[in-house]
């Protein structure tokens, strides 16, 4: 296992992940406008919007619900997710190549990936 | 304004934001956040949100793309990605901090260096290659990439000061949503020497990893909306997906001039509209 080879792995399995998430927003978007396409919308004034959005317990109980716009919110979760992975890989791609010092490097970048997305929790 | 309507407005601009991005080498974000602001009306924490998404969609679409090329450079991209990273969070959590009218100035200034850089950026200096210093050995930085269908050797300098750099291009995309990628690879390829190709797509790399960390902080404080993003990011992957199968080569210098002037039209716009308050 090489650089190289590992990087496109986990660059195929990024497409992949891309792909599934455009699907999931695709279809939770499909399911918005068929329900709400008659709504006013009006995003000029900002507000912090329901909880529903916001974290993932939310996201995951208005999906079960088929909350549209929690179907397009999981969408979005697995599309963060995918950078995330490429991180959570490159460790196991480095500690497989016995290269230490990058595999520490890569768990740390996680690490602060995870203490940001700790908030949304 | 109808919720079908403004999806379908949303998604079509989007869709050629991410087309002349892609096309430009320059990012979508930076058309979108002032294009939805202006055009649409939407406040700019929702557009940010958007964008953020957006760039992570197109980052970590492309990925596999870069790696073919075989000019990426992992090891600097994830140690570098300890500053972005950093900066990320705390440019989202000062982006919750500030009011949406110095963001909107802060983003019309960055909107005038892309502008510039789009007008009068004739192609990368071609940098002579350097030899790797004492730190960039120990980090074993170096790598090599192709040239002429050959393997060409590069060094790498001064880590400390592009690690610096690449704190404040987190923090620039924590603050406005988009992916900072101009002034990634000015701390590669101008701060640390690294070969401009290798710059560009290690930045590439780079961008999805420091957007994912500001994500989470958006997420919370309600910036990114279902119904603006949705969207924003089909319809930025959408153009993007285009602007790769195209092949307009000829014709990218003209683009780069018709991107610079909109572009430059979009920051006058944004900082006007935000020193008089109604952005």
């Amino acid at each position: 296992m090489d650089d190289r080879r590992l990087e496109t792995i986990i660059g195929n399995l990024l497409r992949v992940g891309v792909l599934l998430a455009a699907a999931v927003v695709f279809s939770g978007g499909a399911l918005y406008l068929a329900r709400h396409h008659a709504d006013r919308v009006d995003f000029h004034q900002f507000s912090a919007g329901s909880a529903a959005t916001h974290s993932f317990h939310g996201v995951i109980a208005s999906t079960t619900h088929l909350n549209s716009q929690g179907l397009i919110q999981l969408g979005l979760l697995l599309l963060i997710a995918t950078p995330v992975a490429r991180v959570a890989l490159a460790v196991v791609g480095f500690a497989l190549e016995k290269d230490r010092l990058y595999a520490i490097v890569s768990l740390i970048v996680l690490a602060i990936l995870a203490f940001s997305l700790m908030h949304a929790i | 304004m109808s919720a079908l309507l403004f999806t379908a407005l949303v998604l079509s601009l989007s869709a050629v934001a991410g087309f002349i991005g892609s096309l430009t080498g320059l990012g979508g974000g930076v058309i979108i956040v002032p294009a939805l602001a202006l055009a649409l009306g939407v406040n700019i924490k929702y557009a940010i949100g958007a964008s953020l998404v957006s760039v992570i969609a197109t980052s970590s679409g492309a990925a596999a793309a870069y790696v073919r090329e075989g000019f990426s450079n992992i090891r600097i991209g994830m140690l570098l990605e300890i500053a972005t990273t950093l900066g990320a969070i705390a440019g989202a959590i000062l982006a919750a901090h500030v009011s949406t009218h110095a963001i909107a100035i802060v983003f019309g200034l960055a909107l005038l260096q892309a502008a510039y850089q789009s007008l009068f950026t004739t192609g990368p200096e071609v940098g002579a290659l350097v030899a790797s210093d004492a730190l960039a050995t120990k980090l074993r930085l170096g790598g090599d990439y192709p040239v002429d269908g050959k393997r060409q050797a590069y060094g790498v300098r001064n880590v400390p000061g592009g690690f610096s750099l690449m704190f404040g291009a987190g923090a620039l995309s924590g603050l406005l949503g988009i992916g900072s990628g101009a002034l990634k690879v000015i701390a590669m390829d101008r701060i640390m020497k690294i070969p401009f190709k290798v710059s560009t797509t290690t930045s590439n790399f780079m961008i999805g990893v420091t957007a994912a960390a500001s994500a989470g902080v958006y997420l919370t404080r309600g910036y990114i909306d279902p119904r603006v993003a949705m969207p924003v990011m089909l319809g930025v992957l959408a153009g993007a997906f285009f602007g790769t199968k195209v092949l307009v080569q000829a014709r990218v210098r003209t683009l780069r001039i018709v991107f610079g002037v909109v572009v430059l039209a979009l920051a006058i716009e944004i900082i006007v509209n935000g020193i008089t308050g109604k952005v």
